[in-house]
């Protein structure tokens, strides 16, 4: 039985349970269900049993499958001629994979070696038995303990209790992943950037005005220093951002407003998804539109004006990345701007309020907490966008906050790091990782103060 | 004290009555039904408002049926009647707050001194900051006490500095009988006020932009008595002045303060007069009916 079918098969075997857990209930509720008072409803006993079917059984599916690559692989080693097990563990590893591959039919058997070949017949042949075991296994134990818990039923049987107690403690199981899988990235991107500052100060990194992370890999190589000093990056971030938000906020912002507030219904059923579109283009296409036209255009406009501008401008980038982030901005408050209620706009009307007054000192007002929220997301967005830059903004290091001249950003620079063949413990493949702790950093400063914001508001207003 | 279950009977009377009179099914858009002829007069000598054949449709449902009725100067006029029979719906006509409402559409004639107040060349910002409204439910601006009230003061250009604008938000606090529970909160949130203080603070918020005509929607319904006195008094230092229509449910309200009550009932207005007179002497057995509590 293949797992999958197995998994089918205890569905339906704990549906049954259910049935089998409601009946015995209803049984010994008596005549009409009313004879016996029962603590809780039929249901719950049923969905008791049902329970104790399926979670015993899908632990031991769980734990089985996830030990089971191991276990087998360990015995058809065992096996094998002494000549091919004495290897190097590299070699072995290469030696593993080509048994499964071969057990899995991806690799033609006749070409292998006589002893690979009984190797990966073997691998099959045990996996097969393992896979049998497990179907007896789990229909068994999933039978055994329904058995066992419709057995216990009683009408004084707290089953709604129990029933809620494994819900809630699913409930947790499930935001505890997602708590650990946080824990567990940021714990291992710590564990990189650590070793990186084992190796480059931590004062030198985050306070270094020089960047130009090429190490020497022979000792007479020109050009590289090896200079990690990130302030360039976290500048060039700060202002392809800065000048992002600027595009981005007052765009958003009042096309928002004008949607919300002005707009006639046909305009906005239009208006609104077709922004929306601007969201779902992938962000590599505007990072060509930012190379290909904005930049030229920037650069032939500086021209015009007497001004050298890069081929790869800040701007051109933080215009673009501007662009990007309109529909984030726009969609958000404007939903927050709906949902300022009705009677607010009433009572400043009835007061003699223009429209304008009625925004700027009501409605904005109200909606602020949600607008705040929309523009935090939007820099986080802006400060982890990655494509745009690469393309529009270059990879030079410059200490500059003029719009005019290339800069490059933290994520650029994690691209560029990671890129390319080298080794993993090198300072330049580390750096990457330190660059991401302080951009993780950073963007969880971000959340906080949004957070913080957003409460303070709200404690006042609500 | 007239109970909700009795008014209820009282409107589910009133539909069998019509059925029985075998109206026509309505049909998209035009009046479902002929309008009641409205008993009593309803003009008044000098008036401040003039209503005439006024209509109000949400989408294609009717609310109000071809009223009729004019505002004096110096008085306060009551609007009776059992609930949903479309008091809120007459009154937000008379400064246009319907024209916030998508889909609602208002034909005949509004007039203030002698101006139609739906024709287009009318600004309804001036309008409404001299007609102003209290509403039905508190709905007071998610701002500090003080600037609830200073609000319309300040976009009026009322206050010639700040110590003229507190006078004026503690004049109108003080009207309104909130001055003294929230002198010392001034900077907290008005939403932070009991549900019955907020309203009051909606009625300070209105009269401190000084409305000639002043409309309020059940403005004590959610009062205590006290405060409910208070209120009343308020409505008649007003009416030296003012002019102010009142919404309410309570008979004894409308017969301490107002001058002449309109009784409505499902869209139409029934009866008109003055205020001693339909509550001694109702001439429309749908008003004797209400104002009784005696069905049959
Ligand atoms: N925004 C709206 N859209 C559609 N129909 C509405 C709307 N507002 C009110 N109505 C309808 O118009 C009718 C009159 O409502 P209105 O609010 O004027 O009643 P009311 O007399 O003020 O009642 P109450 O005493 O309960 O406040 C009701 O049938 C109601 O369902
Ligand atoms: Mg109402």
């Amino acid at each position: 039985m293949s797992p999958i079918v197995l998994l089918g098969v205890l569905l339906l075997l704990s549906a049954a349970a259910y049935h089998v857990g409601r009946r015995k209930a209803f049984a010994m509720a008596g005549a009409g269900g009313r004879a016996v008072r029962l603590h809780s409803r039929p249901t719950y006993h049923g969905a008791l049993v049902a329970l104790w079917c399926a979670l015993p059984a899908l632990l031991l599916f769980g734990l089985w499958l996830s030990f089971e690559n191991a276990i087998v692989t360990r015995m058809v080693l065992e096996r094998l001629p002494e000549s091919l097990r004495s290897q190097p563990p590299d070699r072995l590893n290469l030696l593993v994979n080509d048994i499964r591959n071969i057990a899995a039919g991806h690799f033609d058997a006749a070409a292998a070696e006589p002893a690979i070949r009984e190797a990966a017949a073997a691998y099959q042949r045990l996996r097969g038995l393992s896979r049998q075991a497990l179907s007896a296994a789990v229909i068994a134990l999933a039978a055994l303990v329904a058995v066992f818990v419709r057995r216990r039923l009683r009408p004084s049987l707290r089953a709604r209790n129990h029933v809620e107690g494994i819900l809630t403690a699913l409930l947790v199981a499930c935001s505890t992943i997602a708590i650990f899988t946080t824990l567990g990235i940021v714990l291992s991107v710590v564990y990189e950037a650590v070793l990186f500052f084992r190796i480059i100060p931590f004062w030198e990194f985050l306070f270094g005005l020089n960047w130009s992370p090429q190490m020497a890999i022979r000792a007479d190589q020109v050009g590289a220093s090896g200079a990690f000093g990130a302030v360039p990056v976290f500048l060039g971030t700060a202002l392809i951002s800065a000048i992002a938000m600027t595009v981005a906020v007052p765009i958003g912002l009042m096309s928002a407003i004008y949607l919300s507030e002005y707009a006639g219904k046909t305009f906005r059923s239009i208006a609104k998804p077709l922004i929306e579109i601007l969201a779902g283009i992938p962000t590599v296409v505007y990072g060509f539109f930012a190379a290909l036209t904005v930049a030229p255009f920037v650069r032939d406009l500086g021209a015009v004006f007497g001004l050298g501008v890069a081929s790869e401008s800040a701007l051109a980038a933080g215009v673009v990345m501007g662009i990007m982030i309109i529909p984030f901005v726009c969609s958000l408050s404007d939903d927050f701007i709906n949902a300022v209620p009705q009677a607010l706009r009433d009572g400043a009307y009835s007061l003699g309020a223009t429209r304008s007054e009625t925004i700027r000192r009501v409605i904005l007002p109200a909606a602020l907490p949600g607008i705040m929220g929309g523009i935090l997301l939007a820099v986080s967005r802006a400060i982890g966008e990655t494509m745009i830059v690469v393309m529009a903004a270059g990879l030079a290091a410059n200490l500059t906050v003029n719009p005019l001249k290339a800069v490059t950003t933290v994520t650029v620079q994690i691209v560029t790091l990671l890129i390319g063949d080298q080794e993993f413990d090198s300072p330049k493949t580390l750096a990457a990782f330190a660059l991401g702790l302080v951009l993780f950093v950073v963007t969880l400063v971000l959340n906080v103060i949004a957070l913080y914001i957003v409460r303070r508001y709200r404690e006042q207003y609500e | 004290m007239f109970t909700l279950t009795r008014v209820e009977e009282a409107m589910t009377k009133g539909t069998e009555r019509e059925r029985t009179t075998g109206e026509e099914p309505s049909a998209g858009g035009r009046p479902e039904r002929e309008s009641r002829e409205t008993v009593g007069t309803v003009t008044v000598e000098n008036p401040r408002m003039v209503c005439r054949g006024v209509n109000v449709f949400y989408g294609d449902k009717q609310a109000i049926r071809n009223v009729s009725i004019d505002i004096g100067r110096n008085e306060v006029l009551a609007m009776i009647g059992p609930s949903g029979c479309g008091k809120s719906t007459f009154i937000r006509c008379l400064n246009r707050m319907n024209d916030t409402i998508e889909g609602c559409r208002v034909t005949g004639e509004i007039l203030l001194d002698g101006v139609n107040i739906y024709d287009r060349k009318v600004d309804v910002v001036p309008l409404r900051a001299q007609v102003g409204m209290v509403f039905q439910k508190p709905n007071p601006f998610p701002k500090s006490v003080y600037e609830n009230v200073a609000y319309g003061p300040r976009i009026h250009g009322l206050a010639r500095d700040r110590t003229e604008l507190d006078r004026i938000v503690e004049t109108a606090l003080r009207k309104a009988g909130l001055w003294e529970e929230v002198k010392d909160r001034l900077n907290e949130p008005g939403t932070g006020l009991s549900g019955g203080q907020q309203q009051r603070l909606c009625i300070a918020r209105t009269i401190a932009v000084n409305p000639e005509i002043i409309l309020m929607d059940e403005p004590c319904s959610a009062l205590d008595p006290i405060a409910t006195s208070v209120i009343e008094d308020l409505i008649f230092e007003l009416r030296t002045q003012y002019s102010i229509c009142i919404v309410t449910h309570s008979m004894q309200q409308a017969a301490r303060v107002s001058q002449r009550t309109a009784y409505f009932h499902l869209g139409d207005l029934i009866e008109v007069g003055p205020t001693e007179r339909i509550f001694t002497n109702p001439r429309h057995p749908l008003t004797q009916d209400y104002i009784t509590g005696r069905f049959g």
